[in-house]
């Protein structure tokens, strides 16, 4: 049950990249301690003359994964927020250009019942990226109350936690989620809910072990000597440190939820009346669009969900690169070497 | 040994963790199953069903008069006595012979795929990173990524597409040729070439997709043991540079990835049995697909248990071999 210490040789980009993996919860971000992630927004001797903001703000645009992962991520949501307005028809409704082929007219084609494809993306765009949204927060939410609790106090509440912690990551969470999903009610709040019931585990394992290792530390026996009071440490002691984990984390959680959103509705476990980038894909299988020779009723859907996860892993890795010096002085190191070779 | 005792006693829990999610997710959810089910037969077949009938379907969606304790421990009881219900889309076959008769075909899809993918990405992964920063790894290593990201039954309706579609290399779907009336079902070599050329495309799908975690974890790992001094060491004495790097390094790395194994399996898994329903396959996973649209629900739960049971199945094997390979948990594990 207790292996923080294995978890932790898992080295970073391991994570995020298996489908519906919530990985992302970035075991390698553990090998940042504490103390090394402060230290990411104040680089000695510059801290002093900027203020910490422009500074934050420099770190991170000198980071060209994440600056590519933000870019991708940002084209979405405007996607999500302007895409709708661009569109010539509204996603639901039908029109006499039946299965047509991208053309200036309906840009990425059209259903067999007439229905835009853009219209549809755009509006999945929104309908995705809101759901995932919502189903990252609530999953690191959960994972850091789960985490920190079973951490922190350690003892029977850490062998309760754990316990069911382990078994929600044991057991298989699409195939959890499709249980689940084909029971509830179709519709965007099942699916949400879903995606928290089965999100939530990895973050909480990774939390776990960190705030294991930070409470032995002495900022922790000082804050409790001071009679702090157990929340008040482990929210504004323990928690500050690991920021960046949290952030990992979030973003891992955020294409699980994506993938597992589209997968469930693929298989019509949603709403099919609402359109979105999995029932695009479930309408495209139904009416054997593939066989008919329809593509563009399959690529546009497929590719802007492995766009967006491509984009969001990319941000992993950089708030890893950022958060854990150790990476960035492996890749300077690795240069110099080179030099001299 | 004591390590593994307690190992097997927490699997045993959770198996009986996922026999309990089963038995409450039903009777937790909001609505009426049953009243769904009942308003969706009357408007099939169009006529009113019996009472009794009534009472059967919503026996078998576990509503019943009984206390809920009652039903539980008769639930479990059945379960024990591998008794999971009728299955009402092949009705009247039960769940379990269903079940058995699926089994076969997705524990070879998935399992040989796992496998491949597993040696081949641990393998690409320590030659990765034994040349970091060279072409293999500036080409592979995004290129895998982004395979990664993309969701399993898109890959599957992709190559779909081109390679049976289009190109008209590999059959569409099926375990294997129906159409052809001379192929006898059984140990002969038509039919196991005919099996073989229809499970290349889904194989092919899964160890595309998962190949790049167990690449990526490897490479990381690597990396890490790379930098020790043991293999510095190695080096020096002029091992050759196979030995090093499978014997040293490789060696070493590789038990973060078993340790991992586990946990990416249920994801591969259950990638796996939705690329079976892009190829019809007549595996569990497809069986799955069916139930949902027939609204199969003592189905769609064998096939949850039966999956949950694997999985926890070979995290078990997983954590043997982990101490096989592992001397450190061998002695110090021992609680």
């Amino acid at each position: 049950m207790q292996q923080p210490d294995i978890e932790s040789q898992t080295s970073r980009s391991s994570n995020g990249q298996r489908n519906g993996a919530p990985a992302g919860a970035t075991p390698g971000a553990i090998l940042a301690n504490g103390a090394a992630i402060q230290t990411s927004g104040e680089k000695p001797g510059e801290a002093s003359k900027q203020t910490p903001w422009h500074d934050t703000l420099q770190v991170l645009l000198g980071n060209p994964r994440l600056v590519v992962g933000l870019c991708i991520v940002g084209f979405f949501v405007l996607l999500a927020l302007v895409g709708p307005f661009l569109a010539r028809q509204g996603p639901t409704t039908l029109s006499h250009d039946l299965f047509q082929h991208p053309s200036l007219q309906h840009w990425l084609g059209t259903t067999q019942r007439g229905e835009d494809i853009f219209s549809q993306i755009a509006y999945g765009a929104r309908y995705s990226l809101l759901i995932s949204f919502g189903a990252a927060t609530g999953s690191t939410l959960l994972s850091m109350l789960f985490g920190l609790t079973a951490g922190y106090f350690g003892g029977w509440i850490d062998e309760v936690l754990s316990f069911l912690i382990n078994i929600f990551l044991t057991l298989p969470g699409l195939i959890l989620a499709v249980v689940i999903a084909s029971f509830a009610v179709r519709g965007p709040l099942s699916i949400l809910l879903v995606l928290l019931v089965t999100g939530w585990a990895y973050g909480a394992r990774v939390l776990r072990s960190q705030t294991l290792s930070i409470r032995s530390r002495e900022f922790v026996a000082a804050a409790t000597t001071m009679g702090e009071g157990s929340w008040r440490i482990i929210f504004t002691e323990i928690l500050p440190n690991m920021i960046a984990i949290v952030a990992a984390g979030f973003v891992g959680t955020f294409i699980y939820a994506i993938l597992t959103e589209v997968t469930l509705e693929f298989l019509g476990l949603g709403d099919i009346t609402v359109p979105t980038w999995g029932t695009i894909l479930y309408w495209a299988q139904g009416d054997a669009a593939l066989l008919a020779g329809g593509w563009w009723q399959f690529v546009p859907a497929g590719l802007c969900v492995a766009i967006l996860c491509a984009g969001l892993t990319f941000i992993n890795f950089g708030v890893d690169e950022i958060a854990n010096p150790a990476l960035r002085q492996v890749g300077k190191q690795r240069k110099k070497r080179k030099v001299v070779v | 040994m004591r390590y593994l005792l307690r190992r097997l006693g927490f699997y045993v829990a959770a198996l009986w963790a996922a026999a309990t999610i089963n038995f409450f997710i039903p009777r937790l959810m909001p609505g009426d199953p049953a009243a769904a089910f009942i308003a969706k037969i009357q408007q099939r077949g169009a006529s009113v069903l019996s009472p009794n009938m009534i009472n059967a379907v919503r026996l078998q969606f576990g509503e019943s008069d009984e206390p809920l304790w009652i039903q539980y421990f008769k639930y479990l009881n059945n379960l024990l006595h591998g008794d999971m219900g009728i299955s009402i889309s092949q009705f009247p076959s039960r769940v379990s012979q269903v079940l058995i008769t699926d089994l076969p075909w997705t524990l070879a899809l998935v399992g040989l795929s796992v496998i491949i993918s597993f040696v081949l990405g641990t393998l690409l992964g320590v030659v990765v990173s034994w040349r970091r920063g060279g072409w293999l790894d500036t080409v592979l290593t995004p290129l895998l990524t982004f395979f990664s990201a993309i969701p399993y039954f898109w890959l599957a309706l992709s190559l779909v597409y081109i390679l049976a579609l289009s190109l008209n290399w590999l059959p569409l779907g099926g375990g294997y040729d129906t159409l052809n009336p001379d192929l006898q079902v059984g140990w002969n070599s038509d039919f196991v070439l005919s099996v073989l050329q229809h499970a290349f495309l889904p194989a092919f799908t899964i160890v595309i997709a998962s190949l790049a975690g167990w690449m990526l974890g490897m490479r990381n790992a690597s990396i890490t043991t790379l930098s020790e001094d043991y293999v510095l060491m190695a080096r020096a004495k002029g091992l050759p540079e196979r030995r090093v790097m499978l014997a040293y390094a490789a060696r070493n790395a590789i038990l973060p990835s078993i340790t991992s194994f586990g946990l990416q399996l249920g994801f591969v898994v259950a990638g796996s049995l939705v690329t079976e329903i892009i190829f019809n396959y007549p595996g569990i996973g497809f069986t799955l697909y069916t139930a949902i649209i027939s609204l199969d629900y003592s189905m769609i739960e064998g096939v949850f248990l039966i999956i949950a049971l694997a999985i926890l199945a070979a995290n078990f094997l997983a954590e043997i071999a982990y101490v096989l390979l592992d001397p450190r948990v061998r002695h110090e594990r021992g609680n």
